[in-house]
């Protein structure tokens, strides 16, 4: 426990938790599908503290926690970018990006 | 014996004839097609008389006696060993006999069609039904076992439907087809349950073993008794339906006059000289079985020719369509067959009544062929099936008249012409018979003459009409076949038919019964003098009559209101109260239940498909819904 000082493990997991959930309820109460995507981030980036955290408090000194984070980021990064690609795509055909509005494919 | 082995191209000819005309008809176009067909039916006459002599003259005599002799036979359907359904030739006197009836008419009812039908449409296909019929009923004639003569015997139904139908744009002509087709399919549903009982009493299907006196079918018995009658007796009855359905008789005969739509010359052909008489002949082929193993059958075949041969002759007097006075003749004539049938016993001058029916059959066939196709040629004449529009006629077409004079005169049973000699024979085997069936059959011989010669006289006699063109006569392919018919009606009564056609194939000696031939004559001559009187020149007497017997006038006008019965029935009690049930039935609760299942799925299906919106959204909360309460689950409940 060499620096183990300071913010203790269960601050990390409280605001991991409030941030997850609040991605988690972002993406299932909004329709807009920039919002939705942003609370996807949200739930990454609640992910991401939890490897930190765990890395630090649980395994000092390995990389692994990092590893994953910094893959998460980069999965994130293009996956944003893939997604804004398709809500720009979705606007042109349907003037909205709205998601309940863009039902063609439905039943 | 002689080998009869050609006999099989009587069949074949046919076939492959309606085979070419009716693949290449259209091709050939009309007049080749007629041609073909007509020169084929001239070999298939040619073969036909052929074996007609060879037989008479010897080939078919053995002992003293003709011999059924079966020329070919082949196992068509094997249905066990014992059992097996066969095609084949079979000849004994009848068959032969029909054998020279069809082809005969067959053949001359061709050559005038080369006439009446020219210019036609589809007047290829017409010949093609022609050769089906032919080939059909020749078929039936020589059938060796009772399920192939079944078989051609449907076969002729279609060929009659079909030449019914022929005008298939008029609506009355298929109204018509369809009538015959429906009331003889009703007829030969008795006739399939009457084989199917036969079979099962006598294991056979064989014509040569099922009248052999001394064979197993006879000497049965006729198994087990049903309702007072043993199964062979009702057997043999529910064949005689599908008899009485084909040839006409009463309750069944509805569909003949109607079928007069047709082509004139099909109704020679097919509805006076041959189809109809099947009926006839499928009760002489199965007579040994009739006469030794169900008499009662026998009863009822005298009293239904009896009645049907009075009841059209009624019926006859008041009708003023050409052809149905004649329609109806036929089935008064038929009557008379089979009534003769029925009074006949069997083996040497008992057979009597077995040898006139067949006579009279055989006469029946060229005078009733002859008149309708001399009506055909007045109708070609005037264009109008009606005898008001028809009058003096005799001065415009001297042919027709001549003939028409002749065949009226021997269907009235004046000697020397050949109706005489028959109808004298039957109504002698009447009166040994029995006294009441004689004296209906006395007054029908009367009737006959008076409504023959009333279509005669009004037809031929009497005023000019107003015809659209002057009437002329018919070309030489119309009027040569009338003369052949007329010529046959005269000559047909001194074929020795006693020493050829018999019961049980023994010849014997038949004279004239003067006792019965002076009377019949009497009746027949008063029946002509009286149409006289009446038609030959315009009278009044004709309506004083009519509205004199008004009513019992209206009931035969209107044909005993027979048909309006069986629409009664069929519409008020049958339709009303089983077809519509069955249907209701069929419609709410055999439909209803699948409708039921297929409606719930549906409903059902509709209601989750809500469930698949391919909202991510609510997946998304169903899924976590899920994870929180398997964590829930997990966390306090599995300890």
């Amino acid at each position: 426990m060499i620096m183990n000082s300071g913010i203790p493990l269960e601050f990390y997991l409280v605001l991991a938790t409030v941030m997850f959930f609040t991605g988690i309820y972002g993406f299932l109460t909004r329709r807009n599908l920039i919002t939705m995507l942003m609370s996807v981030e949200l739930i990454l980036n609640s992910v991401n503290i939890n490897f930190m955290a765990f890395n630090r408090f649980l395994f000092p000194g390995k990389l692994e926690g990092h590893f994953f984070s910094l893959f998460v980021i980069a999965v994130a990064a293009a996956e944003a970018a893939v997604a804004i690609a398709i809500i720009i795509n979705i606007y042109r055909r349907f003037t909205t990006i709205n998601v309940e509005d863009v039902n063609q494919m439905k039943y | 014996m002689t080998d009869f082995g050609y006999t099989t191209w009587i069949l074949i000819i046919p076939f492959v004839t309606f085979l070419i005309l009716s693949l290449f008809g259209m091709k050939l176009k009309g007049l080749p097609a007629g041609l073909t067909g007509t020169v084929a039916l001239g070999l298939v006459t040619f073969l036909s008389y052929f074996t007609a002599i060879t037989y008479f003259t010897g080939g078919g005599i053995s002992g003293g006696s003709f011999q059924k002799i079966v020329a070919a036979n082949a196992v068509w359907l094997n249905l066990s060993d014992h059992l097996h359904i066969d095609m084949g030739v079979l000849l004994d006197p009848i068959s032969v006999m029909m054998l020279v009836v069809i082809s005969t008419v067959s053949f001359m009812v061709h050559i005038y069609s080369l006439g009446y039908m020219k210019g036609e449409k589809g007047f290829e296909r017409y010949y093609a039904f022609l050769s089906l019929f032919t080939f059909s009923m020749m078929g039936l004639v020589v059938a060796t076992n009772i399920f192939q003569m079944y078989i051609f015997w449907e076969l002729v139904g279609v060929s009659s439907y079909l030449l019914i139908g022929f005008y298939y744009d008029r609506p009355s002509a298929v109204a018509a087809s369809k009538k015959a087709f429906i009331v003889t399919r009703f007829a030969d549903m008795g006739f399939l349950v009457g084989i199917l009982l036969l079979s099962f009493t006598t294991k056979t299907f064989d014509f040569v073993t099922l009248t052999d006196i001394n064979g197993p079918a006879i000497a049965s018995k006729g198994g087990a008794v049903f309702l007072g009658m043993s199964l062979m007796t009702w057997s043999m009855i529910f064949i005689f339906m599908g008899g009485a359905g084909k040839s006409a008789m009463f309750p069944l005969h509805i569909w003949l006059p109607d079928a007069m739509e047709g082509p004139t010359p099909v109704s020679a052909l097919i509805h006076a000289a041959t189809m109809v008489v099947a009926g006839v002949f499928l009760v002489a082929r199965m007579f040994p079985v009739y006469y030794f193993a169900a008499p009662e059958a026998l009863q009822i075949i005298a009293w239904v020719g009896a009645v049907s041969s009075l009841f059209a002759a009624i019926i006859a007097l008041t009708q003023t369509d050409i052809k149905r006075v004649l329609a109806y003749s036929t089935i008064s004539q038929i009557g008379y067959m089979i009534f003769s049938l029925g009074v006949s016993g069997y083996g040497g001058h008992d057979g009597l009544g077995f040898m006139a029916s067949n006579w009279h059959l055989f006469n029946h066939a060229m005078f009733k062929a002859l008149l309708f196709l001399g009506a055909g040629s007045v109708i070609h004449a005037v264009h109008s099936n009606d005898m008001k529009d028809m009058g003096g006629l005799r001065r415009y077409m001297p042919v027709t008249n001549i003939t028409f004079l002749i065949a009226c005169l021997t269907i009235a049973g004046v000697p020397p012409l050949s109706g005489f000699f028959s109808k004298d024979e039957i109504l002698t085997a009447a009166l040994h018979h029995n006294k009441i069936l004689f004296a209906i059959e006395y007054a029908v011989a009367g009737l006959t003459a008076f409504y023959m010669f009333r279509l005669y006289f009004s037809v031929f006699h009497g005023v000019d009409r107003h015809y659209h063109h002057t009437p002329h006569e018919s070309p030489a392919t119309m009027t040569v076949p009338l003369v052949i018919l007329a010529a046959g009606s005269v000559f047909a009564g001194f074929l020795p038919f006693s020493s050829l056609v018999t019961s049980d194939g023994v010849p014997f000696e038949s004279h004239i019964e003067w006792g019965v031939a002076i009377p019949s004559v009497a009746i027949g001559l008063l029946g002509i003098g009286l149409a006289w009187v009446m038609y030959r020149k315009e009278t009044t007497l004709p309506d004083r009559m009519t509205s004199l017997f008004r009513h019992s006038y209206k009931w035969a006008y209107n044909k005993f209101y027979i048909d309006e019965v069986y629409i009664f029935i069929t519409k008020k009690v049958i339709f009303r109260h089983i077809s519509h049930p069955v249907a209701w039935f069929d419609r709410h609760i055999v439909d209803g239940t699948m409708n039921g299942i297929a409606y719930v799925t549906q409903s059902v299906s509709s209601m989750i498909k809500g469930l698949q919106s391919g909202q991510l959204q609510k997946y998304g909360y169903v899924f976590i819904s899920g994870v929180i309460a398997l964590v829930i689950a997990f966390i306090y409940l599995v300890k």
